[in-house]
């Protein structure tokens, strides 16, 4: 019962143009049958400010993370979750959020978790769809529940753990979307960010320094699929077939690039790191790189 | 936490919050992000003498006068698409509002805990509101001792 794709001529170049719809598909298909949008973002309240008619919240921190173990909610927690927000196993669900969708790819790479296969970043997100204009509403739509079915969540195929990390490092490309001054270790955090997040600066040997927002244009789209290219393929040198992990503070922005190089680029094996740096920056023994080399495997 | 130390408007906040079902409890703290006080123009046009909260997500600057009367005033500024901080600033502002330095620096850093809003706005948010009291508190402690 998918929704039609968006065949908007911008996304035709990239591998999987059916990941993406733009701000005027949107605004034609509000309301359309087996389509739920969400709004997922980094500010927990922006929501409640004001959201696209029709669109349910699902929060990255609250609704996502398991509230005790650092993890995610499991097969049940995550079929109640969407299941009460009117999302079925078919639905075609549409995610947006605040800061270049950071929020909204994290919460589209958890869906992939749960082997969700319909589900779409609106391209450009929340400053997009503002920025043209378009209206918010504050009425929280009550959507009727509907039965999700309780499947499990298959880690082994676009997450990576430390120890995958550990493994990887030397045979399989790394990609830190951090900041210059995160990937150098002058900080461990964002610039403008809390500093309290690891223990040590630095990176992990051999990545490449490619930070998340080089990915999107002026007005919060993503670049055309040749721009993309000469980034990721020509300057880091990432070839068709290459395994590839992308990691940074909490897993959120690269999310983002973990988008980028999976549904625009079409890189078939490509993981996302969760545990990122404030797992990697605080554990015991594990091999750190100062500075703006990528450095050498130890 | 030390009740005794609570300043009175704060200890209200607070069970205003705690009587509230979760959902509702971000209700309310949306609307404390709508009600933060504009600055007053000496501070609107000079951001220079803003200090930036470097706890928050979003940028946030505050500035702390302590009149001839030790009385203490806060002015905060959050932009629009950042409620959440809006909401932490507008507490702290309405809370301390009229207190004289010894209270404000007698309220425990951890009245951000005590809220209870770490379920709604999960507890990694809450740390940005600790280091917004934290700052006002240093301030104060900076500027009465001018």
């Amino acid at each position: 019962m998918a929704v039609e794709r968006d065949p908007s001529p911008a996304f035709a170049a990239f591998a999987h143009p059916e990941r993406l719809v733009s701000t005027e598909w949107l605004a034609e298909h509000l309301g359309d049958p087996g389509l739920v949008v969400v709004e997922s973002d980094e500010d927990v309240l922006l929501y409640e400010t004001g959201h696209i008619e029709g669109a349910v919240k699902i929060d990255w921190h609250t609704d996502l993370n398991d509230p005790v173990t650092r993890d995610y909610v499991d097969g049940a927690g995550f079929a109640a979750l969407v299941g009460g927000k009117g999302i079925g196993r078919d639905t075609t669900v549409v995610i947006y959020g605040d800061k270049n969708n950071w929020w909204a790819a994290y919460a589209l790479w958890v869906f992939t978790l749960f082997g969700h296969e319909d589900v779409r970043l609106l391209d450009g997100g929340r400053a997009k769809w503002e920025a043209e204009g378009r209206p918010y509403t504050t009425e929280v739509p009550a959507p009727a529940a509907v039965e999700y079915p309780v499947v499990e969540r298959d880690d082994s195929v676009e997450r990576a753990y430390k120890e995958d990390v550990l493994a990887a490092i030397g045979t399989v490309p790394l990609v830190d979307v951090r900041s210059p001054e995160e990937y150098v270790g002058d900080r461990t955090t964002a610039p403008a960010y809390p500093e309290e997040s690891a223990l040590r600066a630095g990176h992990i040997p051999t990545a490449r320094n490619v930070p998340w927002a080089r990915a999107v244009a002026e007005d919060g789209t993503f670049k055309p699929l040749s721009e993309l290219d000469a980034i990721y393929r020509d300057e880091i040198g990432l070839k068709e077939g290459d395994d590839v992990i992308a990691y940074c503070r909490i897993g959120e922005r690269s999310s983002h690039t973990w988008f980028v190089l999976t549904h625009l680029l079409g890189f078939q094996n490509v993981r996302n790191y969760d545990g990122s740096w404030t797992e990697w920056g605080s554990a015991v023994r594990v091999p750190i790189v100062k500075g703006a080399e990528p450095g050498e495997a130890p | 936490m030390s009740e005794r130390h609570l300043p009175e408007a704060l200890a209200g906040i607070r069970d205003d919050f705690l009587a509230l079902e979760q959902n509702e409890r971000l209700q309310l703290l949306l609307e404390f992000a709508n009600s933060l006080p504009e600055l007053p123009e000496r501070y609107a046009n000079h951001p220079d003498l803003l200090e930036r909260v470097e706890e928050c997500q979003s940028p946030v600057f505050l500035f702390v006068e302590v009149d001839d009367a030790d009385i203490v005033h806060v002015f905060v500024t959050a932009p629009r698409e950042a409620p959440t901080t809006r909401g932490f600033a507008s507490i702290l502002a309405e809370g301390l509002k009229g207190l004289t330095v010894e209270q404000v620096l007698a309220v425990p850093p951890d009245y951000p805990l005590t809220i209870g809003l770490t379920e709604a706005v999960s507890p990694l948010r809450i740390r940005g509101m600790m280091g917004l009291l934290g700052r006002i508190q240093r301030q104060v402690a900076e500027k009465s001792a001018a």
